[in-house]
């Protein structure tokens, strides 16, 4: 039940875009079209989950007993940086399938907030190996739900008679906060 | 001498992040709940950018182009170590506000992308006013997101009281909604200033453009 509680309050109530303001940049970078949101969601997911099956050991067994856990910065964007790069070429050489779907976007995850924040998050509030791993899993989805909603919206906002100065990133900014409402509504279902 | 004014002055107006071009989102609306929080991001920001810039711009010669961003991803969480440890020796308070977004200041696509379009192409002093206009230009769009969205959100600006006494405070400006409605209205007012100036010269209307993406290196996909 406790993880339960976990996976959906991660996914709605802390909605990682909407509600913790994490992976912005992508969400608004890339949510033009429905396609290309859908491959980003996916490859967010799977390095969020990647990225927190790798430094949650290495926070927990080489920065803690040594003390330098002020070293996590610079140790996890490494491990997260070299990560992608490992990703992408595996993904090329042995699922090419995978790779043309989401290839092109993981040299953009590097530089994606979510990864990173997940990764400094369950370290931050103590989460034990699978509760991180689910937290990191129920993120992921989180942020492609978020991401296929607002580009649908986008699509649809394309064709609609915006006034002129809205027309693009404003408007779509403006949505993204009427979404965040609604999903502030969830907030209501954890008490 | 020109050259660097101009680099230093475009940070402030002509490309000034994040109002123009669209960089390093997440802690604009994360920490710009209150001016003095987008404030105190924005001077973090600076110090990592000057000195990134300053670093990478004279090692600019002796890294490999291949390996380039790795260099660059290394310099950057060097520094925001940096600024991470002196926060908690110097503003702990601050440092605790901010939270989670003081160590993603790595992550932070601005940072990254005047590195690779700037700094490793140029010498050092024009890379320096460059940081400097783009640190001061962030710095000051935080806080004026953050003056704007206290007015609206709690009626206090540096957590001075300004607005009227029957004033009722619309909490949701504080809230994450705030953050993307009052971005979203800024970016708004700038495209209109943008067609009043350029009518005003005469000019022909401008296409209103918000770029997402300043060739941080890392994203050949966000276009």
């Amino acid at each position: 039940m406790e993880y339960f509680l976990l996976f959906i309050s991660a996914i709605f109530i802390n909605n990682i875009v909407l509600v913790q303001y994490l992976g912005a940049c992508p969400f608004m970078g890339t949510s033009k079209s429905t396609d290309v949101a859908l491959g980003m969601g996916g490859a967010v997911i799977f390095v969020t989950l990647m990225a927190t099956a790798i430094t949650w050991p290495i926070h927990q067994y080489i920065l803690i007993p040594f003390g330098i856990e002020y070293l996590q910065t610079i140790a996890f964007i490494l491990v997260i940086a070299s990560l992608v790069q490992f990703v992408e070429m595996f993904l090329k050489k042995v699922i090419p399938p995978l790779y043309k779907s989401l290839g092109l976007f993981l040299p953009l995850i590097t530089t994606n907030c979510a990864v990173m924040g997940v990764a400094i998050m369950v370290q931050r509030n103590g989460y034990s190996f699978f509760k991180s791993m689910m937290y990191g899993l129920a993120s992921g989805i989180g942020f492609l739900i978020a991401l296929v909603i607002i580009s649908a919206i986008r699509e649809r906002l394309d064709i609609s008679p915006v006034p002129a100065v809205f027309r693009g990133v404003p408007i779509a900014l403006i949505m993204a906060g009427v979404m965040s409402m609604i999903f502030f509504a969830f907030q209501g279902m954890a008490a | 001498m020109s050259n660097i004014t101009k680099e230093f002055v475009k940070g402030l107006w002509a490309e000034l992040p994040p109002f123009r071009v669209l960089l390093g989102l997440c802690p604009v609306l994360a920490v710009t709940a209150t001016a003095e929080n987008g404030f105190g991001m924005g001077m973090a920001v600076i110090f990592v950018l000057v000195m990134s810039n300053l670093i990478i711009s004279s090692i600019r010669k002796i890294i490999p182009g291949k390996v380039r961003i790795a260099c660059f991803i290394v310099v950057t969480a060097s520094l925001v170590v940096t600024v991470e440890l002196l926060m908690q020796a110097y503003a702990y308070p601050l440092y605790q506000k901010l939270g989670i977004f003081v160590p993603l200041i790595v992550v932070n696509c601005l940072i990254l992308g005047r590195a690779e379009a700037f700094a490793s192409k140029n010498p050092v002093l024009p890379s320096i006013a460059d940081a400097l206009g783009m640190g001061i230009g962030f710095m000051a769009s935080l806080t004026f997101l953050g003056a704007l969205r206290e007015v609206l959100g709690s009626g206090t600006v540096f957590g001075v009281p300004v607005m009227w006494e029957s004033f009722e405070p619309a909490s949701f400006m504080v809230k994450a909604p705030g953050a993307f409605v009052g971005l979203g209205m800024i970016l708004a007012g700038m495209n209109v200033l943008n067609r009043y100036l350029s009518r005003k010269k005469g000019e022909s209307e401008p296409v209103s453009q918000n770029s997402t993406c300043a060739s941080c290196g890392a994203c050949n996909s966000c276009k």
